[in-house]
């Protein structure tokens, strides 16, 4: 596990501050999608050997949602960007 | 007594004599004397019993490694128990005694298990106690727990302040050998920040142990010098008695540093930390932990006066201790050939060198025999060494008169903490030796950690390392030390280091009696052989069979050993077998220095409502939740029994009026053009058309259909609603909240912000709770102008004070919550309190709460319990079919989530209304057998209701609703009792709502 962590945000900061919710899923269906797209989204995770992408959240700082790209073999942490980036089209 | 003690010792000082005992007797040695060398040189040899034979054991190391001389130290709450003797350092007045062993260390009765060997061997944990089962409690267990194990932990309180730092560097050099201080001296000069850290309480590693002149000054002279100029540098932090035990992720380093430990009591300062645990993040490492010299596995290996011929030396160079009259040398590489160097310089008389490699070039000049192509098979001795068998080239046996045998199997390098990260160590024949893994990132190992021996190529190898790891930070630097003149240096060669000179000898096949593979478990050759031979012969099954290396010395002197004897037995190189997984943490850490300041009042922190002290002053009973102390009950008049109390403060809010700190719910500020569409779709009922002035109950779903948290959330302005959570998911709605935001629906503009601290808020109830704080609240109070779910600003005491208004009821009456600003709380709730005077105002805690609730069929996280839908509750009518989304919609429509058998909300009361039930108890129609099929629910929460006299309870059970009236059995499993019940309307007091909307 990564000891430390470059928070886009806040620069690099100890693992401590921060909670970890796991695997990014596949994005939020629609509510209209059928149930399979729903049951993959809240129930089904890949959990990878290798490069993974997980939900976490700098609740010892600046409490935004981050995705971290880790591999979870070396714990090499490739990439941090704020959660918000993940959707099109967004304002901020 | 004999003295050992002879002239000289680097690392002692003679004018500084200190008193100790060793197991009740009276003892004295020097100021910078380990435990170890002090008892050496009162010629104490034996000082413990092996774990499972209980056989004599001595002092093997002069180091981290040592598996055998483990002491318990101190008394009372400052006993350490399991200490190495190598590494405590001696004070006044320090008390020691051996472990394992009774009564005593020279008499053991324990040693009886030496009768016993057949059947502890390898696998015996496995094998012998397989059957029957139950004698495992009554006879197995007991029998080890008594025979085996090390020392005890004390029961009285450490009265030590532990403490927990971060440190930061640019260089981090771990080990303060003769490679580590040429690279941090390097680094220092360079003004990069370096931390050098070092286990021992002297920097200078094993050039301690050297007679060389360096620089033309003394090992100690020179290193008073450097160690000077490194305190001269701002920038370099020395950290002695500090091991580094943990290489973490991302440069992140542990130590413990042992600040206090060898003081005596008097000395200890209260308000330092006895031991201080470190993270320490660097940018870069130097590696310069050096090698572990290991044992030779031979007949009777273990007795007392065996000691590794490096120890050796380094209790004659630097403690000044002779490690007997008459010593023999066994060794296999020409390294250990200084040990009798400087022995024989000493005046101490060598018996013999015994040296299995038939025609070494050691460049040994001594008058002592030397005995090539031959070992050592057996000892002898009861409880310390008289003499050694020698097995001669040509099959002759030969006992040699000894009372010291030094030994040297080769050399390991301590790669542990270039392993952590899972990096696999690469043996090399060349080094006879796992070398440490070069592709460690960040971390270069230097000196004889990588095969390097001798004090000029440790400086070059350090300096150089220093460097070249100081370029990558865009720092420049000179090497320091580099040329230095080292007299005597017996290796100095670079092009000779790193030569092969070592012949691996991984076991004696000629031994006699127990070979010693791990001292401290007790695991012999012939136990590794058994190993293999029942099929464990991978490297990982051997040792979980064997148990080798699995003590607390996590087999420092046996695991290359135990992998030799696998790899020679199968014909196959060390290479192939390879090595067991390197874990944190290297040596044992202390419980202390990982609890740090958590401990007893500060093991977490305490987070006390606004009104604590208002509740205090009108004597609140306290309990814990959470982190939170919350008002529990006010005993009044001489009350005794809690539910005096509580009955009393029940009665009086449905009769009179109450006031209840309710200050420790969630807070959540929320603000945005879209607020209104966020609430809207993390709640599953409808929040878009809640107006201003107004606030609504809300049920939040998880996204897979079950209820999360319930709560109020008012709009008081365009674009501005406050939210208020349970008690217990404050955070975890706040922290839901903000996922919703920021990852689902970053489109939408809402900000979030926790308001919990900074709002007293106080809920007054019953039906004279409008004239209560109308005598304090400026604003028209009537139902016209203030109706059930009004929530508004008001203004207090003639506008002297403005707060937030609430008519919402957790108990069933005519009830507001009053929020101020935190710091008003306390004079808020004293001014309602004189104003409900008249009224017989009382304050309540959450016990008369949790009754109210109960007695109104309010629900809490007893019902909400991961398990039920809004349906469940009953409250199936609020999750909105209008709406396009929201979380939870989908999931909460799936097929078992609607099915008609699930269990719903209900009341239950006992038949006899002097009957009780507790809650957990579950629901059996009358008549049917406890099995698990006939279960009909259980009962989530119970009260005893002072206004009707009787235990009440809500339930979850089939059916719900419609069986009303059906007589059931409450059947508790624990207590064993069967209550004839009632199921009925969970709304036991005001079921039409009257009193909410007086
Ligand atoms: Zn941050």
């Amino acid at each position: 596990m990564s000891s430390l962590v470059k928070c886009p945000h806040c620069g690099l900061r100890p693992r401590e501050e921060f909670t970890i919710r796991g695997e990014v899923p596949s994005p939020r269906p629609a509510s209209d999608a059928p149930a399979n797209a729903w049951f993959d989204h809240v129930y089904l995770r890949d959990n990878p050997r290798g490069e993974h992408r997980e939900y976490w959240h700098h609740a010892g700082g600046c409490r935004r949602w981050l995705v971290l790209s880790r591999n979870t073999i070396t714990h090499d942490i490739s990439a941090v960007v704020d959660a918000s980036t993940l959707k099109a089209g967004t304002k901020s | 007594m004999t003295s050992f003690r002879i002239d000289g010792g680097t690392s002692i000082n003679r004018d500084d004599v200190r008193q100790f005992s060793f197991n009740g007797e009276k003892l004295s040695g020097f100021g910078g004397d380990t435990v170890a060398s002090a008892l050496l040189a009162n010629g104490k040899q034996l000082v413990g019993r092996s774990f499972k034979y209980h056989r004599p054991r001595g002092i093997l190391t002069a180091g981290a490694a040592e598996p055998n001389a483990l002491l318990t130290i101190g008394r009372d709450g400052r006993r350490d128990p399991n200490t190495r003797a190598t590494m405590a350092e001696l004070f006044d007045g320090l008390e020691a005694r051996s472990q394992n062993c009774w009564p005593n260390v020279d008499f053991d009765i324990g040693a009886v298990n030496g009768v016993l060997g057949p059947i502890l061997g390898a696998g015996f944990y496995y094998k012998t106690f397989m059957w029957p089962a139950a004698f495992w409690e009554k006879v197995y267990e007991p029998i080890i727990r008594k025979a085996a194990g090390l020392g005890r932990a004390s029961y009285d309180p450490d009265p030590g302040y532990y403490e927990k730092c971060w440190a930061h560097c640019d260089l981090l050099v771990i080990g303060a050998g003769a490679a580590g201080l040429a690279a941090a001296l390097t680094a220092g000069r360079a003004g990069a920040r370096v931390i050098i850290a070092d286990e021992g309480a002297q920097l200078g590693g094993g050039m301690r142990a050297e007679r060389s002149m360096i620089d033309g000054k003394p090992a100690d002279i020179f290193l008073g010098d450097v160690m000077g100029e490194l305190i001269s540098l701002p920038n370099v932090d020395i950290k002695s008695r500090t091991t580094i035990f943990a290489n973490y992720d991302d440069g992140v380093f542990g130590g413990v540093e042992r600040v206090q430990k060898h003081l005596p009591e008097a000395e200890i300062n209260p308000n330092r930390a006895m031991e201080r645990l470190w993270r320490i993040v660097a940018k870069h490492t130097i590696l310069a932990t050096g090698a572990e010299e290991r044992p030779i596995v031979f007949g009777g290996n273990d007795r007392p006066g065996v000691m590794m011929a490096g120890a050796m030396r380094t209790y004659l160079n630097a403690y000044g201790v002779a490690p007997g009259k008459r010593v023999a040398l066994f060794a296999n590489n020409d390294q250990a050939y200084d040990t009798a160097r400087d022995l024989e310089e000493r005046g101490i008389e060598i018996a013999a060198i015994i040296d299995p490699r038939t025609c070494p070039d050691v460049g040994y000049h001594g008058s002592a025999r030397h005995i090539a192509g031959a070992v050592v098979r057996d000892t002898a001795g009861r409880k310390g060494l008289k003499s050694i068998t020698v097995r001669h080239d040509d099959g002759r046996d030969e006992v040699i008169a000894v009372d010291a045998l030094a030994i040297s199997g080769g050399y390991s390098p301590i790669v542990h903490l270039a392993c952590h990260r899972g990096a696999r160590p690469v043996w090399s024949d060349d080094h006879a030796g796992f070398m440490p893994p070069m592709d460690a990132d960040g971390l270069t190992p230097v000196g004889a950690v990588s095969g390097v021996r001798g004090i000029v190529a440790c400086f070059n190898a350090g300096a150089n390392a220093a460097c070249d790891a100081l370029v990558g930070l865009g720092i420049s630097a000179r090497p320091a030390l580099i040329g230095a003149d080292v007299a005597g240096d017996h290796v100095n060669d670079p092009e000779a280091a790193g030569a092969q000179d070592t012949l691996p000898v991984w076991s004696v096949p000629s031994a006699r009696g127990k070979a010693f593979v791990d001292f401290q478990n007790d695991v012999t050759a012939s136990d590794i052989n058994l190993a293999m031979r029942e099929g464990y012969d991978h490297v990982e099954l051997a040792k979980r069979y064997t148990t080798n290396g699995m003590a607390t010395d996590q087999g420092k002197t046996s695991n290359v050993n135990a992998i030799g004897i696998l790899a020679e037995n199968k014909g196959v190189s060390p290479g192939d077998i390879g090595t067991t997984t390197f874990r944190p943490f290297y040596t044992p850490v202390s419980f202390g220095a990982l609890v740090g300041a958590s401990k007893g009042f500060e093991f977490q922190p305490v987070r006390k409502s606004p009104l604590h002290g208002w509740a205090a002053r009108n004597g609140a009973k306290f309990v814990e939740t959470g982190l939170w102390y919350r008002s529990s009950w006010f005993p009044k008049g001489g009350e005794t029994f809690w539910r005096d109390s509580v009955d009393r403060e029940v009665l009086n809010v449905r009769t009179n009026v109450g006031i209840c700190d309710v200050s420790t719910l969630g807070k959540i500020e929320i603000f945005g053009a879209d607020a209104a569409e966020f609430l809207n779709r993390v709640y599953c009922n409808a929040f878009l058309k809640l107006p201003v002035g107004k606030a609504r109950y809300g049920l939040m779903l998880r996204e897979d259909g079950f209820i999360y948290d319930d709560g109020t959330t008012s709009c008081l302005a365009e674009n501005h609603y406050f939210m208020t959570t349970t008690t217990a998911l404050a955070a975890g709605v706040l922290t839901h909240l903000e996922f919703c935001a920021q990852v689902l629906w970053p489109e939408l503009d809402v900000r979030l912000a926790s308001a919990t601290d900074q709002w007293a808020q106080m809920a007054v109830a019953g039906p004279k709770a409008r004239a209560t704080l109308a005598k304090i609240i400026d604003d028209d109070l009537g139902n016209e102008a203030f109706p059930f779910l009004a929530a508004r600003e008001v203004s207090l005491f003639g506008g002297k004070l403005r707060g937030r208004l609430f008519r919402i009821s957790f108990s069933g009456e005519l009830a507001y919550e009053i929020a101020v600003p935190a710091g008003y709380g306390s004079c808020v709730a004293d001014a309602i309190m004189e104003a409900g005077k008249e009224f017989d105002i009382a304050p309540y805690g959450t016990e008369a709460l949790g009754v109210m609730r109960i007695e109104k069929g309010h629900v809490t996280h007893a019902e909400i319990n991961g398990t039920v839908t809004p349906a469940d509750l009953g409250m199936g009518r609020m999750v909105s079919a209008k709406k396009d989304d929201f979380i939870g919609r989908v999931m909460n429509k799936r097929e078992g989530l609607l099915d008609a058998a699930r269990p719903l909300l209900v009341g239950i009361k006992p038949k006899s209304p002097s009957d009780r039930f507790a809650t957990g108890s579950h629901i059996l129609n009358v008549g049917a057998d406890v099995r698990l099929e006939n279960d009909q629910g259980y009962v989530t929460s119970t009260c005893h209701s002072p206004n009707l006299g009787h235990t009440i309870g809500l339930a979850l059970i089939k059916g719900g609703p419609e069986r009303y009236g059906e007589e059931v059995v409450i059947w508790n499993g624990l207590a064993g009792t069967h209550v004839t019940g009632v199921i009925c309307n969970p709304a036991f007091v005001d079921p039409e709502n009257e009193k909410l909307h007086a």
